[in-house]
């Protein structure tokens, strides 16, 4: 009986740490209607050296295509490993991205910037369409773009 | 097998396949429209000069792309907004906005994803693997058919809408293999199972000189690089001396230093991907207009085959009977094989096939060309062999002799039954060459072959008597020969001649039986037919039919029939004892290889007797006036000249072109075969313009025209038998 309340508060003490120290953070985009296929998107974070730190979203699941996300793909060298669990489906034109991600409170308010790379079938490449401070005051800042992305905000 | 592979796979997906083969047919002339409208491109201009012109139109240049169709296509800002344009690569300016037209890329992704996304993928993928399987049986069945590849763009035999299937498929075949194989390649590269060449990895970030950048015309790298070769070139972030150009090309992708000009980096993106671009433009024929309109045609004959294949089949499903009880190859103990044109043998071997499987077999009943390289488990083999004509294989093994000599010489002994008619001169003859095929194969024999003259059912339960015997058990082979559905036709007008000369002749005239739309599309109308094809009739007191030729076709609105009366005939008498009102049951059976052949080349038609009935039927549809000379051939002009007035007409509006008469009881008494020898220098003439000649009549009178016909012929080197091959010379005999 005591081992296993003490197994049950061991993981405990492990796990409630780790979750607070993760928020959600809920992506929008709303897209032009520039009329292709479903556009990819490509959501990652650098510090302030420029250096490419994780990838938090990846809107389209053809890896074959991420060659056309250009600075994720040049920064990130290519961090496919860095995608699992956090790909979904790419978005079509005029659509709406709307999606909440988990991202650990040490990405946040940490000098770091967001870029959005964007790019779809027989249309221009966007790399770092749009570039904003990862910071809790540019919540629901609303940004647009003169590419894909008509609005976009996030809210943490 | 191999039939029953095509069979399927084209009933399950001609549908859907037809979809994607007229979808595809859509988009083959969009390479052909780009072209029309994409500004001609120097081979020998450089990417350097190119970029120069762009860049001095439009400075805020980001990407220039050279599409798969060949277009240029530059990005760039109109002050803060997006452009995508496409330019002349003379002048480096803009002559149209560049956007994938929306119906384009509308029927694209429904071509190739159904508007399904993976799913919708994976179906078409499977579609063009029902495509690849369809051509690669059609195919080989097709060689096997025609009795082996070296023949297999032969004369295409056989009722129309199968010689349609035929010659659209060998039409088709090359197209719909290379469409569906590259649809397979890029479904593949799609998922990731085979590379395009572009590297999943970029190349390690260069050092960059950091320099005064160079105008791009100056960049040496791209001095090396013809425009034809450019897939996409990146510009540099404005202002970024740190940023590099970057290339692919036909070949690879690397980097470029602004300030040196200079490759910082190449990857070559190798076989894969050359192989990636030609594969893409082999199917979807971008850069290879002419090619995707050629495709597209192709692709278009789908439906059409789907179409034809399935009437094939619920033909060949009706003209053979259903075979209960019948076992695979592998796990039968008894296999019998069967060669019939028109389907009366195979009623003889469902027969046999039941008795068989009363006495406890195991029996596999299948085509003669269906003959499998291996019969695991059977003891004794039966082949049931028809004659086709004079003395050719019948439709279902025509591949068979060549097949016998692939195969290894069973184990097991086989017995040949023979099926024929008496009354032509090479008696079952096939079935002698089947029989002794396999003698110099080494096949046992299981017992002797016997010949079974025109269906006979005593003859056929005389043989399973001594199957039996061979057997070690009873056979009683009870035999009920199984008739077309016969329809009744009433009489409503006769013309008689020849009664003056001991040969009373009549030509019969019949009201065609009114069928309901409905029984016609359900194919239990009255068939179609023309000139030349067969009547059977069932006379009363005989379960045979009696087989005549038509004079008339459907569109004349009759059905006409020419017929002497023979003594003791029981069918001419009947017939001849038809009065206006009177009804006989009948039914049609094609006879598709008796036919002027299309295009405006001369027919002569040579005929005795009743035999000009289906020639004159070839006159009256004659209102093209295409040449056709007549050699008619009679007792006497005033008894027995069939079509004598008729004749006379058709000449006059030139439906016919010479009418030559030979009479054997008046005057010269000549036969045909004189005239022929009298006109041999004009019958050559004929014959070099690639005349088609058609024989009509008795035996002994086809044999008398083919020989007078040989030494006309002979002079300039030609004979029957090379017109025969050549489909240039067809007989109707009976």
């Amino acid at each position: 009986m005591i081992p296993r309340i003490a197994a049950l508060a061991l993981t405990t003490a492990l796990t409630i740490p780790a979750m607070a120290q993760a928020r959600p953070v809920t992506l929008a985009a709303r897209l032009t209607n520039y009329g292709g296929d479903g556009a990819y998107l490509a959501f990652y974070l650098t510090d302030a050296k420029g250096n490419y730190v994780k990838t938090i979203y990846m809107a389209g699941g053809r890896p074959r295509y991420y060659r056309h996300l250009g600075d994720w793909m040049r920064l990130s060298n290519g961090d496919y490993r860095g995608l699992s669990g956090i790909t979904g489906a790419s978005i079509g034109s005029g659509g709406l991205l709307q999606v909440t991600v988990d991202v650990a409170d040490s990405l946040i308010d940490a000098g770091y910037t967001l870029h959005i790379d964007a790019a779809a079938q027989n249309f221009r490449e966007m790399p770092s369409e749009i570039t904003m401070p990862f910071t809790s005051a540019n919540a629901n800042q609303v940004q647009t773009s003169r590419g894909y992305i008509h609005a976009f905000a996030y809210n943490m | 097998m191999l039939r029953r592979l095509h069979r399927y796979a084209g009933l399950v997906a001609a549908i859907f396949v037809s979809f994607l083969a007229l979808s595809g047919a859509v988009l083959s002339v969009v390479p052909a429209l780009n072209r029309a409208a994409t500004p001609a491109v120097s081979s020998t201009e450089t990417v350097a000069q190119l970029a120069g012109r762009v860049a001095a139109a439009y400075p805020s240049i980001d990407q220039i792309r050279r599409m798969p169709s060949g277009q240029i296509v530059a990005y760039y800002y109109d002050g803060n907004t997006p452009v995508a344009s496409v330019v002349d690569p003379a002048t480096g300016k803009a002559v149209s906005d560049y956007s994938p037209q929306p119906f384009v890329r509308w029927m694209t992704e429904l071509h190739r994803s159904l508007f399904l996304g993976d799913n919708g993928r994976i179906a078409t993928a499977l579609g063009a693997a029902a495509m690849l399987l369809l051509t690669v049986s059609g195919m080989t069945m097709l060689a096997r058919r025609m009795g082996g590849w070296r023949q297999f763009f032969g004369r295409a035999r056989g009722p129309g809408v199968q010689r349609l299937h035929i010659v659209l498929g060998r039409f088709a075949v090359a197209g719909l293999m290379l469409s569906a194989t590259t649809s397979l390649y890029l479904t593949a590269v799609i998922f990731g199972f085979v590379s395009d060449g572009n590297p999943m990895y970029p190349p390690p970030p260069p050092t960059v000189d950091g320099g005064t950048p160079l105008p791009v015309a100056d960049l040496t790298a791209l001095q090396d690089i013809r425009i034809p070769q450019l897939r996409e070139l990146t510009f540099p972030y404005q202002g970024d001396p740190t940023d590099v150009f970057t290339v692919t090309t036909a070949t690879g992708d690397g980097s470029i230093d602004q300030a040196t000009g200079q490759w910082l980096n190449f990857t070559d993106h190798g076989l894969a991907g050359r192989a990636y671009e030609w594969v893409y433009a082999l199917h979807t024929g971008a850069g290879l207009w002419w090619l995707g309109l050629i495709l597209g045609a192709m692709a278009l004959t789908v439906p059409v085959m789907g179409v034809s294949g399935a009437i094939v089949w619920a033909r060949r499903q009706s003209t053979r009977p259903k075979i209960a009880h019948n076992s695979g190859a592998s796990h039968a103990d008894t296999i019998i094989l069967v060669g019939s044109e028109g389907g009366a043998t195979w009623t003889f071997a469902r027969t046999l096939h039941d008795a068989l499987v009363a006495g406890g077999h195991k029996v596999h009943t299948a085509a003669m060309d269906s003959l499998a390289a291996q019969y695991p488990v059977a003891e004794r083999m039966i082949v049931m062999a028809a004659t086709y004509g004079d003395g050719a294989a019948p439709a279902s093994a025509r591949g068979f002799l060549k097949r016998v000599n692939e195969v290894a010489a069973p184990t097991f002994p086989v017995a040949i039954l023979a099926f024929g008619d008496r009354q032509f001169p090479k008696f079952c003859e096939y079935a002698v060459e089947v029989e002794d095929a396999l003698a110099r194969a080494g096949w046992r024999c299981l017992m002797p072959t016997r010949q079974i003259d025109r269906q006979s059912s005593q003859d056929f339960a005389a043989w399973g008597t001594a199957l039996g015997q061979v057997l070690g058990e009873p056979l009683d082979l009870v035999h009920q020969p199984v008739l077309p559905r016969t329809q009744g036709l009433q009489l409503i007008e006769r013309v008689d001649y020849g009664a003056e000369v001991q040969a009373p002749t009549a030509i019969l005239r019949f009201a065609l039986p009114h069928s309901s739309l409905w029984a016609r599309l359900t194919g239990r109308g009255f068939p179609r037919f023309a000139a030349g094809d067969l009547v059977g009739v069932v006379p009363h007191g005989s379960p045979l039919p009696r087989y005549y030729s038509l004079a008339s076709s459907m569109r004349d609105g009759i059905l006409e029939i020419c017929v002497s009366k023979h003594p003791g005939g029981l069918c001419s008498a009947q017939l001849h004892d038809l009065q206006p009102g009177d009804s006989i049951d009948a039914f049609i059976k094609a006879n598709p290889d008796f036919r002027p052949r299309r295009g405006r080349t001369p027919v002569i038609l040579i005929a005795a007797g009743t035999g000009v009935g289906p020639l004159a039927g070839f006159i009256r549809a004659n209102t093209a006036a295409r040449d056709m000379h007549l050699y008619f051939g009679g007792r006497d002009p005033q008894s027995d000249f069939l079509y004598h007035r008729e004749l006379e007409t058709w000449l006059q509006d030139r439906r016919l072109t010479r009418l030559t008469t030979a009479f054997s009881r008046v005057g010269e008494r000549t036969y045909v075969q004189h005239r022929i020898r009298e006109d041999a220098a004009a019958l050559r003439d004929l014959i070099g313009q690639g005349a088609q000649i058609m024989v009509c009549g008795g035996r002994e009178m086809a044999a008398g025209v083919m020989e007078a016909l040989a030494d006309v012929l002979a002079p300039v080197g030609l004979a029957p038998a090379t017109l025969k091959a050549q489909g240039r010379y067809a007989e109707d005999v009976y």
